[in-house]
């Protein structure tokens, strides 16, 4: 029988794919698709949690989630069209501008 | 039995296509998987008994973002390999795999929480979508209407960062001698 | 009334806050020179008011405001006027009057003019505190405060540079001045052990609370109070060993001198006496104040031979000082309090008349003060002859000037005691302290005018300057004749004491023994310092390579082994501690700074500018936190 926990290990397992992937990307626009994958298996875990309980708060906070992930995209690819601009490019090696 | 199933072939289907969209040095593979990995997603969903919220899920990430992705990927040009440097690909995957441990660890640990209780339960006869409704604009209906206009100004945002200078190329003009003057004039 | 109190207490600060705010930057001003004598004049005539009121109705108590209320602990801002304090008061306000418009004239070129009117005036504001507070931690206030104020007036001249001791024994103005706050220093820390071991056992500071408890203490607690008071008003009142910094404090500018170190702060100890007379008086403590008459008679004697053979003029009136003060506290040790704050009183006003007088010297002789360069000032110095002359007189106790009657007295009461060691050094010092008294006078004004040689110009001090010293003069006079009154006032507070029918008998041959002493030491004085011709006085290279005088001379060598056996020493073992402070202390403390630099220096290169480092950066932090919560949950 599938319990909580599988849904919740396997939440973990691809957020830390979604983590690696933020960690290792250097082009900007692979970097937001590697957040994607952490908030959908964030999206998972509430999910999960809440059948497990018979609650629909999960299915509630899910949904802020994606709505949420919604205007982060459109904000943030705004954003990046900009920084393309300016740049010409999204690799993170190159728009180093913060050196302390 | 069939939830077993089910499970296991979303669970392998989401790892590897999230993998891919990890690891891949195309973007049109990175997003292809992405959006198929999103599909699987809302299988969970579907098995977990959230039907409005797979439903969401198709429509709003696989149908509105990922077109967003796919037109922001042809705004630059993409088509070609991302040339990325790792500097200590080591550290990624290690850090990634603790990351991974720690969560397994936790969760497999036994969850004790028997005393908790739904605050919302979920009402037997009545289909999922009704019920979220009703949980929707009765306890979250701020939440749900700062979320609204959340996205309003988000959709604004985009369109003024995005919409600038639309006539222009992106890939083919020459950068200007100094772009942060020509910002500066704009921005006037 | 309690107006009055005030007016007498505060004007003195107003002045100094008037001098020190106002005119601080400014350069002379003349102002300063009229209103702070002015406001202490005020203060004097409240004072006077206060006396004759007290005399009349009795002590007045007032309390200003609670200042310290924290737990059992009450300590308010009281003031009481009682017939010690006014004493007290008058006498303080008189000299200092006296000492303020003299500085008019004698700090006349002085750059730091203003600067000196406001040190002056707030020392006259802490000395009425310290005589004025009806309790043991505003009498301390007090003490501080004149201790500070002398700090800065000895040091007033800071910018002259240190000699060696060969050319001034107290090397510079800056040096006396450290030396005497630090010696006070020491003192200090005895009387706050007494203050505390008051409070630990009586639970308060008010003297009518102390006082009354005082007969219900051990003998063992109250022979450790009156000790460890005592040791606080020996540093005061410069009594042996701590009586070094007196003379080098005669750096100071001459008012400063006149009023701080004859009239005023070293009588402090004394007043401290007298005002814990209850404490002194008690059958249980007699041995501390036996101890008290023997040392003050000992100084007594000990000072007037450093007098005989010093040429400084100030030293000579500075040991002058001492001797008086050892007179004052064989009185109080002995019981006599009354004829203790007579004689205090009266000393005040021609030991102040006397430094005034030395000042006018000083003055006319361009800061000179050798008396073997002066000689025959008297056809220059007409007016500053006679008040020195008047003063000396009245120092050497000869009738009817004030010190006849008081210094008799004191001799009289040692007499009375049946101490006659203590009475014989007594009548012995009173002949020493006629002979170098006018020694210094005879020296000075009259003789060879051996300071025709040495290129001076002496010319007398300014009229007014003159004039207003008449007060003290008079004073230095009349004081003694108002004994019966000032007995009569004082004894309804201070224990009176009588000389018994045995001392009353012998009175007659008492005092024109110690007249005679008196008398020959001047008369000697006359015959060896006065003549002119071949009679005149010559140095004498052999009597000075003598071993005594070397002896003297160098006051008995004190100083000298102050500084071998204590500063030198000191001054080893805190060079070590230094270097053992810098190694531990500061290694320590260093150390931090270096580690949290290094640290910084070298996570600088993590501020790289490039956002995916700085993404793997907080991973990691989060990876941590989330391993720390696992952690503490599973612990938890």
């Amino acid at each position: 029988m599938i319990g909580i926990s599988h849904y919740l290990i396997l939440s973990g397992i691809l957020f830390s794919i979604g983590f690696m992937g933020v960690l290792r990307r250097k082009n900007l626009l692979m970097l937001f698709f590697a957040t994607e994958v952490m908030l959908n298996a964030v999206n998972i875990a509430f999910a999960a949690i809440g059948n497990y309980y018979g609650d629909l708060s999960g299915q509630m906070f899910a949904f802020f989630v994606i709505a949420v992930a919604a205007s982060e995209v459109a904000v943030g690819l705004g954003l990046l069209i900009v920084l393309y601009k300016k740049y010409g490019s999204l690799d993170l090696d190159v728009i180093a501008t913060m050196k302390g | 039995m069939y939830e077993v199933i089910a499970f296991y072939i979303f669970a392998i289907s989401t790892v590897v296509l999230f993998g891919i969209t990890a690891m891949s040095k195309n973007v049109l593979y990175a997003m292809t998987s992405l959006a198929a990995g999103m599909v699987m997603i809302s299988g969970f969903f579907f098995l977990l008994g959230a039907d409005f919220l797979g439903v969401v899920q198709l429509i709003v990430y696989v149908g509105a973002v990922m077109a967003l992705y796919s037109f922001a990927m042809m705004f630059f040009d993409s088509t070609k390999d991302i040339k990325e440097k790792h500097g200590h690909p080591a550290l990624v995957f290690l850090l990634g795999g603790l990351m991974a441990l720690v969560f397994v660890v936790i969760f497999s640990a036994p969850i004790i929480g028997e005393n908790m209780e739904a605050l919302y339960p979920i009402v037997d006869g009545v289909g999922n979508a009704q019920a979220v409704g009703m949980v929707l604009f009765t306890k979250y209906l701020v939440p749900f209407e700062v979320a609204a206009i959340m996205l309003l100004v988000a959709m604004i945002a985009g369109i003024i960062l995005a919409g600038k200078k639309m006539d222009k190329s992106l890939t083919t003009t020459v950068i200007e001698e100094n772009p942060e003057d020509e910002i500066l004039k704009e921005s006037r | 009334m309690e107006t009055l109190v005030y007016i007498a207490l505060f004007a003195p600060f107003v002045g100094s806050l008037f001098a020190g705010l106002f005119f601080a930057r400014s350069p002379k001003n003349i102002i300063v020179g009229i209103v702070n004598p002015a406001l202490i004049f005020i203060s004097f005539l409240a004072s006077v008011a206060l006396a004759f009121h007290v005399a009349e109705f009795g002590e007045i108590h007032v309390k200003m405001m609670d200042w310290i209320s924290v737990g059992n602990l009450s300590i308010p801002f009281g003031f009481i006027v009682d017939e010690v304090s006014v004493t007290m008061m008058v006498v303080v306000t008189l000299v200092s009057t006296v000492v303020h418009i003299y500085s008019n004239g004698y700090m006349d070129h002085d750059k730091s003019f203003n600067r000196f009117f406001s040190y002056l005036s707030a020392f006259v504001f802490s000395m009425m505190i310290l005589v004025m507070s009806d309790n043991f931690a505003g009498l301390f206030i007090g003490w501080e405060g004149v201790g500070v104020c002398s700090w800065l007036l000895i040091g007033f001249w800071y910018h002259k540079k240190d000699v060696t001791p060969d050319i001034n024994p107290a090397i510079s103005p800056s040096y006396a001045a450290n030396e005497a706050f630090i010696m006070n220093r020491i003192a200090d820390l005895g009387m706050l052990v007494g203050i505390f071991l008051i409070y630990w056992n009586v639970g308060s500071l008010q003297y009518d609370v102390v006082f009354d408890k005082l007969p219900h203490l051990t003998d063992g607690l109250l022979v450790s109070i009156a000790i460890a008071l005592f040791i606080g008003a020996m540093g005061k009142s410069a009594q042996f060993p701590l009586h070094t910094w007196l003379t080098d404090a005669m750096e100071g500018p001459t008012p400063v001198s006149a009023l701080i170190h004859a009239a005023t702060m070293v009588t402090a100890g004394v007043f401290l006496v007298i005002r814990a007379n209850p404490l002194y008086g008690l059958d249980a403590v007699q041995g501390v104040s036996y101890f008290i008459a023997a040392l003050g008679t000992f100084v007594a004697f000990y000072a007037a031979s450093m007098a005989l053979v010093n040429r400084d003029l100030k030293r000579i009136i500075a040991y002058s000082t001492l001797s008086q003060l050892g007179y004052m506290f064989a009185a109080a040790g002995l019981g006599a309090y009354w004829i203790a704050l007579f004689h205090l009183a009266a000393h005040a006003f021609f030991k102040a008349l006397l430094f005034l007088g030395a000042g006018n010297v000083m003055h006319a002789m361009d800061d000179e003060l050798d008396l073997f360069k002066m000689g025959g000032l008297k056809k220059v110095m007409r007016g500053t002859y006679i008040y020195m002359g008047v003063a000396s007189l009245a120092l050497a106790g000869i009738p009817p000037l004030a010190g006849y009657f008081t210094k008799d007295a004191i001799i009289e009461t040692a007499f009375n005691e049946g101490t006659y060691i203590l009475w014989f050094v007594l009548v012995l010092t009173a002949g020493l302290t006629a002979f170098y008294s006018f020694r210094q006078v005879f020296l000075t004004f009259e003789g060879e005018e051996r300071y025709k040689k040495l290129g001076f110009h002496p010319h007398e001090m300014y009229k007014y300057v003159l004039v207003a010293l008449s007060p003290l003069a008079i004073l230095a006079i009349v004081a003694g004749w108002f004994q019966g009154s000032f007995h009569e006032f004082i004894i309804s507070l201070l224990p009176d004491y009588e000389m018994s029918h045995h001392t009353h008998h012998n009175a007659w041959w008492l005092g024109l023994l110690v007249l005679a002493f008196a008398v020959s030491g001047i008369v000697i004085a006359y015959i060896k310092y006065a003549q002119k011709g071949e009679k005149a006085f010559k140095q004498d290279a052999e009597v000075e390579n003598g071993f005594l005088y070397k002896l003297l001379m160098n006051q008995y060598y004190v100083p000298y082994f102050y500084v071998e056996f204590i500063v030198k020493p000191y001054t080893i073992i805190s060079e070590k501690f230094w270097a053992i402070d810098k190694a531990v202390v500061d290694g320590t403390v260093d150390m931090i700074a270096k580690v949290l630099y290094r640290t910084g220096d070298k996570t600088r290169s993590m501020q790289n500018g490039n956002l995916s480092s700085y993404l793997n950066w907080m991973g990691a932090g989060a990876l941590l936190l989330i391993l720390a919560a696992a952690v503490s949950a599973v612990m938890g």
